[in-house]
């Protein structure tokens, strides 16, 4: 079957060793990780993993109530790239006497609306935010003017549609209250 | 000593003990009064404190590590309750692993305590510090690493409201050496429930309405119930539901026992090895109403086939079961207990007489080329399928079967009579061999006023042999078959039929086991001849104590029915 790009959000409580259950169950099945990134939700003491994997529509919904079957995951959400709104960060890092040298890396930057973050005597450091082809054509730009070093962050992204998480913990603290 | 009586009208609360007899509160909290374990370095405070609580909780030492986990499962499965197996840092922590992995795939309520290194050690290469954690995780439901004492109640509650709730598991908590050592104020509090984890799904009444509009519609419908309606406490929902419709049923391997052999409905057990009708009518039925079983591939054979011609209803608790394997047309997530008795008050019955009669005479076909050589033969070697039936005369279907991993396993399902539930214990979903002779111990303990026979391999009974030792010391009343007929038996059949005979390290020359039961003093008798075995079941049956049975069985025997791997259930052969 064809293999697909799908964002999976993954709302947990903090626990240390969660991030090795939710890698292990892509790892018993084979499957590489594009990207994976963590941080703090838009709740307090909820974390959130953005997880970008190319798998097979067949695979997906399975792969997902596999993370959500987790204790410790509140819930678990896949969608296309089309369903949501992402971004990437990449930074790269340059001589600094190419920017003087190598006329048309002004050029460049300005065209990929990318901002110079830092600048010392020896290099400077360019950050570039957007799509995967846009921090792509960057790289492939400053490639062949010397690129010092390069890095791209995970995948971060918001959905358009709603996630009720909060409508989630409520429901449990009314459970409880029953109980 | 503050008695546990005193704790709770204190709200649960002690001032200042110490972490580890934190941990023996919190088991007397959770109604636990019988462990399995082995001591060791790192969890020796809390051994410590189950010497001064010996009169409360009895602690049962098995004499390796798998034995205590495997003891538990066994333990869980005929008490209904989870089954606590504790182990100290490194090599015992590891040595739990298979029992776990096993208690994962075949649901089975278990906590497992592990000592660790203090925690000012962790992650120095400490002696006997192992990650624990980071190696259970694969196979547990949930795990916890302590390491202050204040953290004991809080885990300890979690730990056995996770092992126990919606579909059961293991669960591992591992406690550094200071916070056992640590002293604080004990208070605690059963876990009711955890934000991130929903155990009891609630029923979706359309589904039942969805489901039943199948069910009352169709003219062959067949129903396969697996451990769920154990683990679920739903037998006598099951039987009132396959009663009142009239539908035939069949099992899982671990659906076993939950209806009774004889039950008119009860059609046998679907699988590799499973009955001739189940198998093939499987692809025949117009509604396949599957209760809390996962569609294994050893029931499924090549999915590709598997009941494409049925409408499929899956009643099951854990939502990733759900459209896993096979697609249902229709699914009631939620404790079978309950989708079971909604369903049974909307079913009409059917006639389903032609239908059952299917049933029947594919049941006279196998009758005649597989079961009668098999109970009744006629050849001079003894058959395993004589053994079964021979335990089945004198324990009148009584008896709690654990059967280990193997042909004599299959054997044991296909063979033994059951008229109480949860009395089939095996090794499932992992095949563990080694598994009967410690979950033996386990079953007996579970349900001491119950007689309970481990059928077990000459290959899986010398994986845990050593657990003689620890019914040696008990006097725990298990009575030991062990079919032994020199071979890895199932793998020596697979080499025989699909490896062109090369019987690669299956042969097995075995020591005298007889004598090895002597050195542990427990009663013993070898069968080499037919005309021995009745009377030496007989005796084994009517004996009060441990009990040892060696029969000597024909060495290349196969099990029939047999579908291929990878087969179709179609595709099931006879011979």
């Amino acid at each position: 079957m064809k293999l697909k790009t799908y964002t999976i959000s993954v709302y947990s409580e903090n626990n240390v060793g969660l991030l090795n259950r939710v890698s292990a169950i892509f790892l018993k099945r084979h499957i590489n990780l594009d990207s994976f990134s963590s941080s703090e939700s838009e709740i307090k003491d909820v974390f959130r993993f953005v997880i970008v994997v190319k798998v097979s529509f067949d695979k997906i919904d399975n792969l997902v109530k596999q993370i959500e079957k987790q204790v410790d995951v509140i819930k678990a959400f896949y969608h296309t790239d089309e369903e949501t709104i992402f971004q990437e960060s990449a930074l790269y890092k340059v001589k600094s006497n190419s920017l003087f040298e190598e006329r048309q890396i002004q050029n460049i930057i300005k065209q990929s609306h990318a901002n110079i973050v830092t600048v010392s005597p020896e290099f400077f450091v360019i950050e570039k935010t957007g799509f995967r082809d846009e921090t792509e054509k960057l790289y492939n730009d400053l490639k062949p003017l010397g690129l010092l070093q390069f890095v791209r962050s995970g995948r971060i992204s918001v959905t358009k549609s709603k996630m009720g998480i909060s409508e989630i913990l409520n429901t449990f603290k009314e459970n409880n209250k029953k109980n | 000593m503050e008695s546990t009586e005193k704790i709770r009208r204190d709200k649960n609360i002690i001032k200042q003990i110490s972490g580890a007899e934190a941990v023996i509160h919190c088991l007397l909290l959770e109604g636990v009064d019988l462990i399995y374990g082995y001591p060791g370095g790192a969890i020796m405070p809390v051994y410590d404190e189950l010497f001064k609580f010996q009169d409360k909780i009895h602690h049962i030492l098995t004499r390796h590590e798998q034995g205590a986990v495997h003891a538990a499962q066994g333990f869980s499965r005929t008490s209904g309750k989870v089954g606590v197996a504790v182990a100290t840092s490194g090599p015992g922590a590891t040595n739990l692993i298979t029992g776990i992995a096993d208690a994962l795939i075949d649901s089975t309520p278990i906590v497992c305590i592990t000592g660790q290194v203090a925690s000012h050690l962790l992650g120095t290469d400490a002696f006997q510090e192992t990650d624990i954690i980071g190696i259970s995780i694969p196979v547990t439901k949930w795990s916890f690493q302590i390491t202050k004492a204040s953290e004991i109640p809080s885990a300890m509650a979690k730990a056995f409201y996770i092992a126990r709730s919606g579909r059961p598991g293991p669960v591992l908590i591992d406690i550094t050496k200071d916070a056992q050592f640590e002293f604080f104020d004990f208070e605690y509090e059963k876990c009711l429930g955890i934000r991130s984890y929903n155990p009891f799904p609630e029923i979706n009444l359309e589904k039942i309405d969805e489901a039943i509009n199948f069910i009352n519609n169709a003219k062959k419908p067949l129903i396969v119930w697996g451990q769920g309606v154990l683990l679920g406490k739903a037998e006598d929902e099951l039987k009132s539901f396959v009663e009142k419709s009239g539908i035939p049923a069949v099992c899982t391997i671990l659906g076993l026992s939950a209806l009774p052999t004889s039950h008119p409905l009860n059609m046998g057990m679907v699988g590799m090895h499973g009955n001739y009708a189940p198998n093939l009518l499987t692809n025949e039925c117009d509604v396949l109403i599957a209760v809390g079983m996962r569609f294994d591939d050893r029931v499924t054979g090549d999915l590709k086939t598997y009941a494409k011609q049925a409408k499929v209803i899956h009643l099951e608790i854990d939502p990733s079961e759900i459209n896993k394997n096979v697609i249902a047309d229709t699914f009631i997530l939620g404790d079978c207990k309950k989708s079971l008795d909604l369903l049974h008050k909307k079913v009409r019955q059917n006639d389903l007489s032609l239908w059952i009669n299917r049933f029947k005479k594919l049941k006279k076909i196998e009758y005649k080329k597989v079961i009668k050589d098999d109970l009744f033969p006629t050849k001079k070697g003894l058959t395993m399928g004589e053994v079964i039936e021979s335990i089945n005369k004198y324990s009148k279907g009584d008896a709690i079967i654990v059967s280990d991993v193997g042909q004599h396993q299959m054997v044991a399902c296909r063979y033994a009579k059951f008229n109480n539930s949860q009395s089939n214990i095996t090794s499932g979903g992992l095949g563990t061999m080694g598994f009967a002779l410690p979950a033996a111990i386990g079953a007996k303990m579970g349900a001491p006023e119950r007689e309970v026979v481990a059928i077990i391999g000459d290959g899986g009974y010398q994986m845990t042999i050593q657990e003689l030792g620890t019914i040696f010391q008990t006097k725990v009343a298990v009575k030991i078959v062990v079919l032994n007929n020199e071979f890895l038996g199932m793998v020596r059949q697979w080499q025989q039929m699909f490896f062109d005979k090369r019987y690669a390290s299956t042969k097995m020359v075995n020591p005298d086991f007889v004598t090895i039961a002597k050195g542990y003093n427990i009663d013993s008798i070898r069968v080499k001849e037919r005309n021995q075995l009745d009377s030496a079941v007989k005796e084994m049956i009517l004996s009060q104590k441990p009990f040892f049975l060696e029969v000597c069985v024909e060495k290349e025997d196969n099990v029939f029915p047999m579908i291929p791997s990878g087969a179709s259930v179609s595709e099931i052969r006879l011979e």
